[in-house]
């Protein structure tokens, strides 16, 4: 039932996968006809506006401390779906997604590695009336051209951290084009909530929370700052996976420390939350 | 002495029954029967006049005097002195019982409207008078349904069953119980001894009806005994067949109940004979009706209706006289309902497996919209739910509201507050039922709705179809004890089961089922009306009424995804040494119901109907109209307990999932995914209710609460618009649940709902605590 992941959970899917899965080879075909969906969740409240249908994405290029999907990273951690079947799927839930003033959300993993199929899925949402929604790190933000962008209503841009140095700890890459990805969804002036994963001892420095706010303050496309505390929910995917999880000990952060930082947002003349 | 009451009041009753029949109206719809409306002039007055003058018709009364209204609960008052008072005094009675159970029985006596004196709680401060015995927390006994019942209830609560009692029940008069077993055949005692039919009410009384107790209110008993005799001469002029002579027995019966009611309000020191004349009366008079039918009937599910909008136009009224204001109008309601909390019944452990933690869903109905499209949402409607919050959450009364696209918004704001403040509200879908039930329906128990006063039910439990499942897989043979239960026919054969073998297999045996079942049913039904008539709860209906025999599946869920499993993976069957099959081995993966997937979730909307329709065949007592429920209560637990292995992956023992719910933890795309699956259950083949029940999490949602609230409003919208039936939504943490397994004391009054009703979570048995807790949490509250 490789074919089949509409009826798994997250967790089961990968825990599920068969050995002898397909090759990854030809996963970014242009026409997109198929994709590697590590699962997909409904009725989502915080992927972006009303009642949602996330999707996960597998393939990731970041890899964050924190991350709470470790088992999205590689391509093949997910199962090669036809969009036709996507598409499907996704019907099923139209109807009471409009009525519910939601819509789809692709995240993942990183949506933009999979260019060609996340971007015609999100074009079949657009056809079913829904708001659509892209969850990225930015990172690979050049890749996704204006007529990607179009078939996109608003972008939930993870800022992971300011600081290069700290943004180099926190998810082991550059942090160059995700500012670039943000100033051109600014200049486009595409919906964006931008969002700051608070970990204390890792990210919580003022003089990084403040870059970004300074950075976002004066991006009238900015609807949000979401700052998302970090949580432990993660972690038992990283030990099932035999992972080295740093982060064991790491305490969520307080009240008193997710006030500060919104804190700082706000000061800053950004709207957060 | 109350002998000679009765007697007294029986021979009034004669020479009553003698003046009306003077006049017979052969259309039973005269210009004046109900002996003049000036007579209730006084208590009548500021009424919208009409039809409701001349005949016994609580619906036309509301539509002509109801103000709806569509604004929010800023108008809401808190809990008056008096109402602290008294529930002050009820709050060591409620700690005792939660340490000691059940806290004192009246052993001697069997109850009846006038077999006790009047009963208080704190006289100088309840405002609404009025106990099922002589003191709160007392228990009674009711023998006519069960004498074993009774005394298998007093044993397990440490008290001696009275021998006159047993020598009554036992030399002199024949009960339910014992009629019933009577008529039993041995093939339905094999089938109540496999546990593949349970929970039928042929030892206990089979509740379920709802009394239109806003007549005792709307008119008093002189009138409503008028309108009885007319329909005595009605009757009296038909030549006696079996149906006729039955109904001039039961129309005696209903007179006489009216009378004791009376006689009950006497002994209060209220007179009921006549209309209520102000609000306190008619929350009093409506109570007294109420009471009369948990005195005399101990219903599996004794509901009150749908009085919160009916009782707002005497509300209104007095508001306008200035006899009234808010606080003294909330005070009507909060001591109302103080006194709804303490209905108790002596029931027995193996009642309470089944259904747990004392409940007698004094279901309440609120909300709803008229067939003109008017809401029938009222300040009351506001000020019933408020009493979750003036006097703490509780199970009971069973709020139900009546959803419905078009209700005010601020109303529907306000459910969904007090559901995330207090878990104890369910929803059920009025746009769905209003078309077959009408305007002026409720719901008896969890979600069976009926109209009120023309319409009542005969309760049946439910089959349990996973057990079904694993007797066409076994020949009939049961999986436990290996006994032939069913009818025996040649076993799976083979390696692996086949799709289309196993549904042949098990359409034949569904087909014995449902021709069992309803055997069952017709002679519990017949010797319950001849042993036990509920004769207060029927003399609050009209004459002609319409009868329902409601059937009910358990492991809807196991089934599908039984079905699913061998037709999408591979299912090996695993025998014991003398063939029976008692475990499976499944390769693959399958879809699950739940995941709004409809490889699934046809078969288990096609397994609904199915059934309905194999118990349709069969003729019903009464010429009952068939339905049928999907709803567990907590019995899904029991059913687990007595199913071995099913081909689902479930392990022998192992609750299934309430109601419709999908099972544990499959259904893992979230709570939409599992709506929409749930959704797809055809409401047209389960007239008699499909139980649903979500548990959400309150999460560190980054919405603020208003948001959040708007958003939920969304939900049951579109959840209804889908074709959703019902939804028993909380508002908790599994955390919280645990610390409250581990520290009762600390959690008194929390309250969860569970498949149709609510709990108090700390008086469920360990095993049903924890079955709560595994089931499915979703996140994003």
């Amino acid at each position: 039932m490789a074919d089949e992941p509409w009826a798994h959970s997250r967790y089961d899917l990968q825990q599920a996968r068969s050995p002898d899965a397909p090759e990854t080879a030809g996963f970014n075909d242009p026409r997109g006809d198929s994709g590697w969906i590590h699962s997909y969740e409904t009725g989502s409240t915080l992927d972006g506006p009303g009642i949602r249908v996330v999707v996960f994405m597998s393939g990731c290029l970041l890899r964050c401390l924190y991350c709470h999907n470790p088992d999205t990273w590689h391509l093949k951690d997910g199962t090669r779906v036809s969009f036709e079947r996507a598409k499907t799927a996704l019907q099923a839930y139209a109807a009471p997604l409009r009525a519910m003033d939601g819509g789809l959300t692709i995240s993942g993993g990183e949506p933009l590695v999979q260019l060609h199929f996340t971007k015609r899925l999100f074009a079949a949402a657009k056809g079913m009336g829904l708001h659509t929604a892209l969850d990225t790190s930015g990172f690979l933000g050049a890749r996704a051209d204006d007529e990607y962008l179009r078939q996109v209503d608003l972008v939930l841009l993870d800022i992971k951290s300011w600081d290069p140095a700290t943004y180099r700890r926190a998810v082991g890459q550059d942090i160059r084009p995700t500012i670039q990805f943000a100033e051109r969804l600014a200049a486009l002036g595409k919906p964006v909530w931008v969002r700051f994963v608070l970990v204390p001892g890792l990210t919580d420095d003022p003089a990084n929370v403040e870059g970004i706010a300074r950075f976002v303050a004066p991006m009238k496309n900015v609807e949000w700052v979401e700052v998302l505390p970090f949580h432990q929910m993660g972690t038992f995917k990283w030990k099932a996976m035999g992972l080295d999880y740093e982060l064991s000990d790491t305490p969520t952060p307080s009240s008193e420390l997710v006030a500060r930082v919104i804190g700082q947002f706000r000061e800053a003349g950004c709207r957060a939350r | 002495m109350p002998d000679e009451a009765i007697a007294a009041q029986r021979s009034a009753e004669t020479s009553k029954q003698q003046s009306g029949q003077k006049k017979p109206r052969p259309d039973g719809s005269g210009e004046q029967p109900l002996s003049a409306a000036e007579d209730a002039m006084n208590e009548w007055e500021g009424f919208t006049p009409g039809r409701w003058q001349n005949a016994v018709d609580v619906r036309d009364f509301i539509q002509r005097n109801v103000v709806p209204y569509d604004g929010d609960e800023s108008f809401l008052a808190g809990p008056s002195e008096k109402t602290k008072a008294v529930w002050a005094k009820l709050q060591p009675y409620f700690k005792e019982e939660i340490r000691k159970g059940v806290l004192d029985v009246d052993t001697k006596t069997p109850s009846s409207m006038t077999s006790h004196a009047a009963g208080y709680i704190d006289r100088d401060n309840e405002l609404i008078v009025g106990l099922q015995t002589d003191a709160p927390f007392r228990r009674a006994i009711m023998p006519y349904g069960g004498l074993r019942m009774v005394e298998a209830g007093l044993k397990a609560a440490g008290f001696e069953p009275d021998p006159i009692v047993h020598d009554v029940f036992t030399k002199y008069r024949k009960t339910h119980n014992d009629g019933v077993f009577d008529a039993y055949t041995p093939e339905i005692m094999a089938c109540r001894r496999s546990h593949i039919i349970t929970g039928l009410p042929d030892a206990y009384g089979r509740g379920r009806i709802i009394g239109d107790y806003r007549r005792v209110a709307l008119y008093g008993t002189d009138k409503l005994l008028a309108a009885k005799r007319i329909d005595r001469a009605l009757l009296d002029a038909k030549w006696p067949s079996d149906d006729v002579i039955r109904e001039r027995e039961e129309l005696s019966e209903q007179m006489r109940a009216l009378a004791d009611l009376a006689e009950m309000g006497k002994e209060y020191g209220l007179d009921i004979t006549r209309p209520a004349a102000d609000a306190r009366e008619a929350v009093q008079w409506t109570y007294f009706g109420y009471l009369g039918a948990i005195k005399e009937a101990n219903g599996a599910a004794m509901s009150i209706g749908r009085i919160s909008s009916f009782l707002d136009i005497y509300i209104e009224r007095d508001l306008k006289s200035g006899a009234l204001d808010e606080a003294g109008a909330q005070e009507l309601i909060d001591q109302l309902v103080q006194k709804l909390r303490i209905v108790r019944f002596l029931r027995t452990p193996d009642y309470d497996a089944l259904f747990s933690g004392d409940p007698y869903w004094a279901t309440e109905c609120v909300g709803g919209m008229d067939l003109n499209g008017r809401p029938l949402v009222t300040r009351t409607s506001f000020r019933m739910l408020h009493t979750l919050t003036n006097l703490g959450p509780a199970p009971e009364p069973n709020m139900t509201v009546l959803w419905s696209k078009q209700l005010p918004e601020p109303f529907k704001r306000y459910c969904i507050k007090v559901s995330a403040e207090t878990s104890s509200i369910q929803y059920e879908n009025d746009d769905l039922m209003r078309p077959y039930w009408g305007d002026d329906y409720g719901i008896a128990c969890c979600v069976s709705a009926m109209r009120i006063g023309s319409q009542m039910q005969f309760f049946g439990a439910r089959v349990n179809l996973g057990k079904c499942l694993l007797y066409a897989i076994n020949g009939g043979r049961d999986e436990v004890s290996g006994d032939q239960v069913g009818p025996a026919a040649s076993p799976v054969s083979g390696d692996v089961l086949e799709y289309d073998d196993v549904v042949a297999k098990f359409d034949v045996m569904m087909e014995w089922l449902a021709r069992t079942y309803v055997h069952a049913m017709n002679c519990i039904h017949y010797m319950h009306d001849k042993y036990y008539y509920e004769r207060l709860e029927m003399a609050l209906h009209d004459q002609q009424i319409l009868r329902t025999m409601a059937f009910g599946i358990a492991g809807l869920s196991v089934v599908a995804d039984s079905l699913s499993a061998i037709k999408y993976a591979q299912v090996k069957p695993v025998r014991r040494d003398d063939g029976l099959i008692v475990d499976y081995e499944i390769t693959g993966d399958f879809p699950k119901y739940g995941n709004n997937d409809d490889r699934v979730d046809t078969i288990a909307a096609d397994l609904v109907s199915t059934f309905m329709r194999k118990i349709r065949k069969h003729p019903t007592y009464r010429n009952a109209v068939h339905t049928q429920s999907v709803l567990t209560i907590t019995s899904n637990v029991v059913y687990g307990k007595n199913t071995g292995n099913t081909p689902d992956g479930r392990k022998a023992g192992e609750p299934f999932a309430p109601g419709a719910n999908p099972m544990h933890g499959r259904d893992s795309h979230g709570w939409l995914a599992s709506c929409l699956s749930v959704a797809k259950l055809p409401y047209a083949d389960a007239q008699d209710g499909i139980s649903y029940t979500v548990s959400i999490t309150p999460s560190l949602n980054r919405l603020d609460q208003g948001e959040k609230i708007k958003q939920a409003v969304k939900v049951l919208d579109t959840y209804c618009g889908q074709g959703g039936f019902h939804m028993n939504l909380n508002v908790l943490n599994r955390d919280t649940l645990l610390d409250a397994m581990e520290h009762p004391d600390k959690y008194p009054q929390l309250t969860i709902r569970v498949s149709g009703y609510a709990v108090n979570f700390v008086r469920l048995t360990r095993e049903q605590q924890m079955d709560v807790i595994s089931r499915t949490f979703h996140g994003d509250g």
